[in-house]
């Protein structure tokens, strides 16, 4: 069962994780043939663990294909997970039924990259912003009092209600998805890619928005994207994606102050910083191979620039060290 | 010889469509020298696209039609030049790279074909040479097997791989100048760090470049001198030093500091610009960023600013550089 309101605090009265993952693993079987014979598996999810706590940020960072909107959609159940166990506030997700799942969702809520795509376009921005409520019931007064009240909140104007989503801009239709996710009072908001199609000098007025959210309903984000500059931003911790695994999970100020994994070295490495330093092409090789056959070892040890012998036949340790921080990574075993 | 390469003067483009008429290029002029690389930035919709095709005459006509201004490249007015002469300047002299690859690679064609194709089109070479030359391209831009990546259809490719092809293609004709049009931007950054040094590898050969992008960080890992665009205008233009360091335009000011840098420190709020991007649509008399801008004055509401200059090569668009006794540059 599902209470209606979460309990903010643990049976003995300490807070708990709100969302707990733990050795979660998605794989996508690969079919061939007449008679669809099993190819062996696409592990987009492969032995993920990570906390995130109430009022906690937690950035995912890592290149296409590496598995992490994966990772947001099988939360969300909207992949069946494989093994391992989603815990929301110490209910398990995975077990849960359908009925059950869809009176969780009302926590869970998810902004994607393209608001265009995930707004009805045959829905006014009232009806969009309210659907939801009325799904749960939670409509007290006019729905029109509730939609002016939620625009007003992520800085819309009330002449919004009754116009349609292709009249707004990209930051202004992601304005809409970030009211609409907020309608229903979510403890943990998805956010996958919600920035990266919008243009810089209203990026940062959306990343602004998620942060003043953040403070006045002590939301926690899981924020998915390829973008460290922009992670760094928002991020409390992060946690650095490598073919379906988290190589490295730390302190945001930690990883990216002083990265020890060599891939989160190279994915900051190879940010272009305005005003810095010219990039080094040459600490990056090839490209992320295919998660349907991962390398043997270390995954990254074709790419990687310090890599030894047995790096190429062992998998990696997990090294745990202090502030929560671990590596995955036989430099540090 | 004149050292100008291409010179665009007061190029005007518009654009007719169902909701109205508009100029996405209102009335810009910018020079590229031989050797230089130029980054041309600005938000979605600022007009740089539309500026890069009208060079090569590609606007796709109806709704857009070049209104005004001239196109000078090697002496040349190409907006006025035959097609015949047009086509044979396209593909070899001016090379474009676009942002999405797999729709600028004919997806029914293995890329050995299409290599050929452009090679022989522009080039007296039988098929044999034709396929070793573009075969050695491969090789240079860091494709491995280039032998067998010849008979590749594009779709078996990586974006990546696909961007390294379109930049053989782009370059093995040895142009005067490459218009690249957001080459990285749908790629991942430890790809995009491998392109920027094909790149500049490959400009040894003296190429001048027109370097489109809406990141700031790619400016400064490629270009030598940035001009900024801003509701269908240039607001500022200047040699690298000028624009990180003493941008003048308060639109340029707040871009640089709205970049999402590392934050070292944790997290925290960002420098935004408030407002938006008027509609092209609907833009207002005088300053196109008076709605947007904190230093708006009466002038501003009234005439459209013109290029002050601060000093030599360095300009904005903006009554902040006026200092009175100069006149406004080109």
């Amino acid at each position: 069962m599902i209470p209606e309101t979460i309990n903010h605090a643990g049976a003995n009265g300490e807070e708990n994780p709100l969302l707990e993952v733990i050795d979660l693993k998605t794989w996508f079987p690969i079919k061939r043939g007449l008679f669809s014979i099993g190819a062996g598996n696409v592990r987009a999810v492969d032995g993920v663990s990570f906390t995130i706590n109430r009022n906690e940020t937690l950035g995912l960072v890592g290149e296409s294909g590496c598995g992490k909107t994966t990772l947001g959609r099988t939360l969300l159940q909207l992949e069946k997970a494989s093994g391992g166990e989603i815990l929301f506030n110490g209910v398990s997700i995975p077990s849960l039924g359908r009925r059950e799942m869809n009176r969780l969702r009302r926590h869970i809520q998810v902004i994607f990259q393209d608001p265009l795509s995930s707004l009805n376009p045959r829905m006014n921005v009232m009806d969009i912003v309210t659907e939801g409520l009325v799904q749960f019931g939670m409509i007290e007064g006019s729905r029109q009092e509730h939609a002016a009240r939620l625009l007003q909140e992520v800085g819309l104007g009330r002449d919004a209600i009754h116009r349609w989503p292709h009249e707004f801009s990209g930051g202004q239709r992601q304005r809409i998805s970030i009211a609409r996710a907020l309608s229903l009072k979510p403890d943990l908001i998805i956010c996958d890619e919600a920035v990266s199609a919008l243009d810089v000098s209203v990026q940062a007025q959306v990343i602004n928005l998620l942060l003043k959210l953040q403070e006045s309903h002590r939301l926690s984000y899981l924020f998915i994207s390829h973008d460290v500059s922009v992670v760094s931003n928002i991020a409390d911790r992060v946690a650095v994606m490598y073919l379906g695994q988290i190589v490295e999970i730390g302190n945001a100020a930690d990883i990216i102050g002083n990265p020890m994994h060599p891939y989160t070295r190279v994915l900051i490495a190879a940010v272009p910083v305005a005003g810095g330093k010219r990039i080094d092409a040459h600490i990056v090789r090839g490209e992320a191979p295919s998660p349907a056959s991962p390398p043997e070892g270390c995954r990254f040890h074709p790419r990687c620039p310090e890599v030894m012998a047995h790096c190429k036949q062992m998998p990696p340790p997990v090294t745990t060290l202090e502030n929560g921080r671990m590596v995955m990574c036989h430099l540090y075993g | 010889m004149n050292n100008q390469l291409l010179d665009i003067r007061n190029l005007s483009v518009r654009f007719d469509t169902d909701e109205g008429a508009f100029n996405a290029v209102d009335d810009i002029s910018l020079h590229i020298d031989r050797g230089e690389s130029v980054g041309l930035v600005g938000e979605s919709g600022c007009g740089k696209s539309v500026t890069a095709l009208a060079i090569t005459r590609l606007i796709p006509s109806p709704p857009g039609h070049i209104e005004s201004g001239q196109v000078i490249f090697e002496e040349h007015d190409l907006l006025r030049l035959k097609p015949s002469a047009l086509r044979n300047i396209r593909g070899a002299s001016i090379s474009m790279i676009f942002q999405e690859p797999h729709s600028a690679l004919s997806p029914l064609h293995r890329i050995g074909r299409q290599m050929i194709e452009a090679i022989r089109f522009h080039r007296e070479m039988s098929k044999t040479a034709a396929w070793e030359y573009a075969r050695d391209w491969l090789s240079k831009v860091g494709i491995a097997d280039a032998e067998e990546r010849m008979y590749a259809y594009p779709f078996q490719l990586s974006g990546g791989m696909q961007q390294r092809i379109m930049i053989a293609m782009a370059l093995m004709l040895s142009p005067a100048l490459v218009i690249a049009d957001e080459p990285t931007t749908a790629l991942d950054v430890t790809t995009q760090a491998q392109i920027f040094s094909l790149i500049r590898d490959m400009k040894e050969n003296d190429a001048s470049l027109l370097l489109i992008t809406h990141d700031m960080g790619v400016v400064w890992e490629m270009c030598d001198r940035v001009v900024v665009m801003y509701a269908s205008r240039i607001v500022e233009y200047g040699a690298l030093n000028d624009i990180f360091v003493n941008p003048v335009h308060p639109y340029t000011i707040g871009l640089l500091k709205a970049i999402p840098t590392l934050a070292v420190g944790g997290k925290g709020r960002l420098a935004a610009i408030p407002g938006q991007v008027p509609s092209p649509l609907a833009y207002p008399k005088g300053c196109n960023f008076q709605d947007r801008c904190e230093h708006v004055s009466d002038r501003c509401l009234q005439d459209n600013p013109a290029l002050f200059e601060i000093n030599t090569g360095h300009a904005a668009a903006c009554v902040l550089a006026d200092k009175g006794d100069i006149t406004p540059a080109g």
